[in-house]
């Protein structure tokens, strides 16, 4: 007996995982959702080579607490790992059940029939039957066994194929896709929310008279500092909401810190420091030893960033005969479905949470605090749906930021130029505040109805590889090494995850480091990185890049131009990334002009090679615009990033030439791929700014302003 | 006191249909476009004519729909990505953007094909850097830049 994959094992019937359809299409259930990352396409492709179907009668169907298939978030880059690892079990197995029923009908052994496309067939006389003439419509009411071995590799067609065949590509171009924002309904109403102008705004006062008034308007809800509006149409929700804003009063308060001075603030917060071994915190940590000669120091930040979805936040929510149903874009459908329990005093049992598709989010953003607006909306008018959409402004000021890092990091360089101690301090606010965390609600609402929901403090996340301490042990392997997590529970701005969480700033440092060693004592980054690399597929990666991009580490002959390179394992138990980056440091504007990303990557067995692709070049130019461009603005009281003009991201004059190679690992576990090049990306930029110009920048975002900042302190 | 907007009848040339709204005067045409006529490829965004997730074709240029309101558009040809496909058939530009996998979320794709058949229109051959100005205003979060640049090379007969 194989052991279950831990979501099979939890949810072992296998009708929780496969039907076979009454038409002649199979349906795949999986408590993971699609949010652009293209696991729709890889799950159908999995189930496809199990079941011996082909890939056009594979649907898929995501999240719905209806159906119970609890897999909580999707994040961390475990979908595939966690649902695509369970499904497959559950796709072998419920072949082989299908294969038992056949020979039943048949009257012939298992071991003399074939499936090709879902008809079985005795190989010796010829008889056949199809899935859906045994089973169409049926369940199969058979748990996992772990008794059946899904295939081996070599016997996978779609799993690996090249094939450019995602199967929900479809209604993304040629717009049949419903996003949640999409949504329409009989009766439906528009909901709109009114925000307060900074995080500790309270409402003093508000005449909602003229808004009454207003045609199409249905309601008006104050609760506390919460106000939303209903109306028939949206225009005219969007007309009420902005009169709503200009009647209302509020008592503001200063309660940021200095934009400017964000790595000081972190460092001057009370936290609470951990002790980081093997990734995992274990107990408090000593100050660093004051006897250790260190030889390098350094210190690296980055501030507040946006998922900043092109897309605003939305959900559609209906409540009727004491049942809400909420239609959304979260993460984690069944997390929100506690969290709207808890904070509506509802039963578990009189919500259902339905996923549906959304604008990319990139992590917790919006998506359950608009689940939440809407719920509220809706209860005001029972019978109806309501849809409601964030406006661009309420997504920027409000969606919980990534958290602000500060890196420090220390170095002793022995004789041989090898790193002999190695230390790593690492600050930053949670990264984890989910919908739902030690028991209680955290929803945006929440925190403005009256009274206020009762969320807690933030508490530090203390699993192996989270929130801020991810990926601060570094994957190089020294004779010493202190990694240090300082947790700071203040939080003048919400955040929560933004995708790979602290392994951004911690990457984005210790390949910054490496390299400044490296340069410093006149080595390859290459050579200086391989001679403290001792796992295979790290050093793989690592040459794979280098020979994909053609350059070995060599300084730059031509100033302003130059290369950089930086390595990682995400989490150090995920997909390995290696990304090299060329760009030009333009002289007269003090600009960064990317002009090549390459990258490499092992993701373990690649399921779709095109969406892996576009989901590791996705994360590296995601990457390129948080490390070149990004950073929430705000003063004393307010978010003063509020569209794109204030928040600006990566546009198509700036976009380099991108390309990766795959270093496919078919039979090995699955790695997940959405996480991998965040890291490396921001610290090969740093890398190559220093090739090209020798100009060391430690803080994001390299604007042309931190450039010339630099150039100022070198000169 | 708010003065109520009169509800009017407009008059709209739309994916080669001529459509009756009866809407607010003021109303932005995405609105009418998505909750009158039904018609949801064209996307909110930003309402701030800033991220272009919203275009569609007017009279063959691509211009922002969401804060334009309505009544400007009165007289003109508009269309939407629903408009694009012929009996069914995606049109090249489409094609090529299934071709190249060139979407992730995908909330910024209608718009960026918009973009890229308005400027194959003006621009049979377009160049990288015509290319790259063209698509310039239009934002896309999942990094599917390249792809997309790729794409619109293919539909120009460039890949």
């Amino acid at each position: 007996m194989r052991p279950l994959p831990p979501a099979l094992a939890a949810h072992p019937e296998l009708d929780s995982w496969v039907r076979v359809d009454l038409a002649a299409t199979i349906t795949v259930f999986t408590g993971k959702v699609e949010l652009g990352q293209g696991l729709l396409g890889a799950l159908a492709r999995i189930a496809a080579d199990e079941l011996d179907v082909a890939l056009a009668r594979l649907r898929v169907q995501t999240a719905d607490t209806r159906h119970g298939l609890d897999e909580r978030f999707t994040a961390g880059s475990l979908s595939m790992m966690d649902s695509g690892t369970a499904l497959r079990q559950a796709a072998a197995e419920a072949r082989a059940v299908l294969l038992e029923l056949a020979a039943g009908q048949l009257g012939v052994p298992i071991e003399r029939l074939e499936v090709a496309d879902g008809t079985i067939t005795d190989v010796a006389k010829g008889g056949s039957v199809s899935y859906w003439e045994l089973s169409g419509g049926r369940p199969l009411r058979r748990r996992a066994s772990g008794a059946v071995q899904p295939k081996a590799a070599q016997a996978h067609r779609a799993v690996g194929s090249e094939a450019r065949n995602r199967i929900d590509l479809r209604g993304l171009i040629d717009g049949t896709t419903r996003f949640v924002g999409d949504l329409r309904s009989e009766g439906m109403l528009h909901g709109r929310v009114v925000r307060p102008p900074s995080p500790a705004a309270r409402l003093l006062s508000f005449e909602d008279g003229a808004m009454r008034e207003l045609d199409g308007v249905v309601a008006v809800v104050r609760r506390g500092s919460f106000v939303g509006v209903l109306a028939e149409r949206e225009e005219q929700a969007v007309a009420a909401a902005e009169l709503a804003r200009r009647r209302a009063r509020w008592a503001q308060a200063e309660t940021l810190p200095a934009a400017s001075a964000l790595a000081a603030w972190l460092r001057a917060q009370p936290d609470e420091a951990f002790l980081i071994r093997d990734g995992v915190p274990a107990g408090a940590a000593e100050p660093p030893d004051s006897e250790t000669a260190w030889t390098h120091l350094a210190s690296y930040s980055r501030p507040y960033l946006m998922h900043a979805s092109i897309g605003p936040s939305a959900a559609m929510a209906l409540w009727e005969r004491g049942q809400l149903t909420v239609w959304t874009h979260s993460q984690g459908v069944y997390v929100l479905r506690e969290a709207l329990a808890q904070a509506l005093g509802l039963d578990h049992d009189a919500i259902r949470a339905v996923h549906v598709v959304g604008p990319g989010c990139y992590g917790h953003n919006g998506a359950d605090d608009a689940a939440f607006d809407a719920a509220l909306l809706a209860i005001e008018a029972p019978g109806r749906p309501v849809l409601l959409k964030w406006s661009r402004a309420d997504e920027h000021q409000w969606e919980p930021y990534g958290s602000p890092a500060l890196v420090e990091l220390r170095a002793v360089l022995d004789d041989d130029g090898r790193i002999a101690d190695w230390s790593h301090e690492v600050w930053g606010t949670t990264h984890r505040l989910r919908p739902m965390v030690d028991g209680s609600p955290n929803l945006l609402a929440g925190e403005h109805l009256d009274p206020p929901l009762g969320r807690r403090g933030p508490t530090p996340f203390l699993a192996k590889e989270a929130g801020i301490h991810r990926n601060a042990t570094p994957i190089y392997e020294f004779p010493r090494s202190r990694v240090v997590k300082h947790f700071v529970a203040a939080m003048p701005l919400r955040t929560s995850s933004l995708r790979s969480l602290g392994a951004y700033a911690n990457v984005f440092a210790i390949e910054s480091f490496m390299d400044e060693l490296a340069r410093g004592s006149g080595r390859s980054p290459l050579h200086f990185r391989l001679a403290h690399l001792r796992d295979p597929r790290a050093r793989e990666v690592l040459e794979a890049a280098v020979d994909a991009a053609g350059w070995g580490g060599a300084p730059s002959a031509q100033a302003g131009r130059g290369s950089g390179i930086a390595l990682a394992r995400y989490k150090n138990s995920a997909a390995y990334a290696a990304v090299v980056v060329s760009l030009r440091v333009d002289d007269a504007t003090a600009a960064i002009w990317l002009e090549r990303i390459v990258i490499a990557a092992d993701c373990g067995e690649v399921v779709d090679p095109s969406g892996a692709i576009n989901q590791l070049e996705g994360g590296a130019l995601q990457s390129a615009s948080w490390t070149l461009k990004e950073q929430v603005a705000f003063d004393a009281s307010s978010v003063t990033s509020v569209d794109w003009d204030s928040y600006p991201i990566l546009r198509f004059s700036e976009v380099p030439a991108v390309e990766t190679r795959l270093l496919d690992r078919p039979g090995l576990p699955f790695l997940g791929t959405g996480e991998a090049t965040q890291g490396p990306t921001a610290a090969a930029i740093a890398n190559a700014v220093a090739d090209a110009v020798g100009l060391r920048l430690r803080d994001t975002p390299f604007t042309p302003a931190r450039v010339r900042e630099a150039a100022l302190a070198a000169a | 006191m708010v003065a109520a907007r009169v509800v009017e009848e407009f008059e709209l040339d739309v994916n080669g249909r001529r459509e009756i709204v009866r809407v607010a005067a003021g109303t932005p045409l995405l609105m009418v476009l998505r909750n009158d006529l039904g018609l949801t490829a064209a996307k909110y965004g930003c309402g701030l004519e800033q991220c272009f997730a919203c275009a569609v074709l007017v009279d063959g240029e691509a211009t922002t729909s969401c804060a334009t309101p309505v009544e400007s558009f009165v007289g003109r040809r508009i269309v939407t990505l629903e408009g694009l496909a012929a009996d069914g058939e995606l049109h090249p530009v489409q094609q090529a953007f299934l071709e190249e996998e060139a979407a992730q979320c995908g909330y910024c794709i209608p718009g960026m094909i918009i973009g890229a058949v308005a400027l194959l229109r003006r621009e049979r051959k377009p160049t990288e850097e015509q290319i790259r100005a063209a698509l310039d205003p239009h934002l896309c979060r999942c990094g599917t830049h390249w792809r997309i640049l790729k794409a619109v090379r293919r539909a120009a007969g460039q890949a």
